[in-house]
């Protein structure tokens, strides 16, 4: 399957905008991207090793939070992108 | 070479068609009193960016839409899917500050996580755009990010020439 990679971590992919791996479930193929790109691991995980809250995993178009996160099955065909947070505005606390 | 030439040279610089730059702008004023927000697609040529066009997208924010913005991760992997079609990537992201001046706001740096992308606001004061900056998130890591002033470079499509904008500070 084939995984996206976001235009901020591709210097840590080797440049690639996609890495293919070979995996069963959601954290499989994260599993396999971070051993294949070791550097990605702190941008995708905090030090608790828990998925980044802005690191948005989404399996073809689902976000995988809404299904059954890491342990959703993934297939040949699929498509996982790794799609960090745009928000912001003017608001200050 | 003193300091100030070498940061002088590192200083980074988005390059983008008038007609999309009038187009981030118009978005903001149609939005208005409502914070707009955008993808910028394109390339990255060194250090600088390239913008080849740009994406209007909704602001998901409805709780809050006149001082925050989102953009849903559904829309950018559409956004980013038809880039690659052509070969273009992500390259930055714009907003609208409404009333507001064209300077990043402490949320705007704690919800920036694209390093290397540019992330440009427009100043839209009663309605009408006013000053448009760009800036460019660097840093190795969370930690340490920031975002940094840079220029903005309007292309006249036309004459295929450099064009400065008018209304930028």
């Amino acid at each position: 399957m084939k995984i996206n990679i976001p235009t901020p971590l591709r210097p840590y992919a080797e440049k690639k905008d996609t890495v293919d791996v070979q995996a069963k479930t959601v954290g499989d193929a994260l599993t396999g991207l971070t051993a294949k790109h070791p550097e990605l691991r702190r941008h995708l995980y905090t030090d608790e090793g828990k998925l980044r809250a802005f690191v948005n995993v989404y399996l073809n178009d689902e976000d995988v939070r809404y299904l059954q996160q890491e342990s959703t099955p993934v297939g040949e065909g699929d498509t996982i992108s790794i799609v960090p947070s745009i928000a912001g505005g003017k608001f200050s606390s | 070479m003193s300091d100030f030439e070498v940061l002088k040279d590192k200083a980074c610089m988005l390059k983008i068609g008038k007609s999309d730059y009038q187009a981030l702008r118009d978005h903001g004023e149609e939005t208005y009193p409502h914070e707009c927000c955008g993808v910028l697609l394109g390339r990255t040529e060194g250090e600088d960016r390239a913008v080849t066009s740009i994406v209007r997208c909704g602001n998901t924010r409805t709780d809050s839409p006149q001082n925050r913005y989102h953009i849903d991760p559904r829309e950018l992997i559409a956004i980013e899917r038809q880039g690659r079609e052509r070969g273009d990537d992500i390259v930055g992201f714009y907003h609208s500050h409404p009333d507001h001046p064209a300077r990043w706001s402490p949320t705007d740096l704690a919800e920036a996580h694209w390093i290397g992308c540019s992330y440009v606001i427009t100043s839209v004061q009663n309605g009408v755009a006013q000053t448009t900056n760009s800036f460019v998130l660097v840093g190795k890591d969370e930690t340490e990010k920031r975002l940094e002033d840079e220029k903005i470079t309007v292309i006249s499509e036309v004459a295929g020439k450099i064009a400065e904008p008018k209304r930028s500070a």
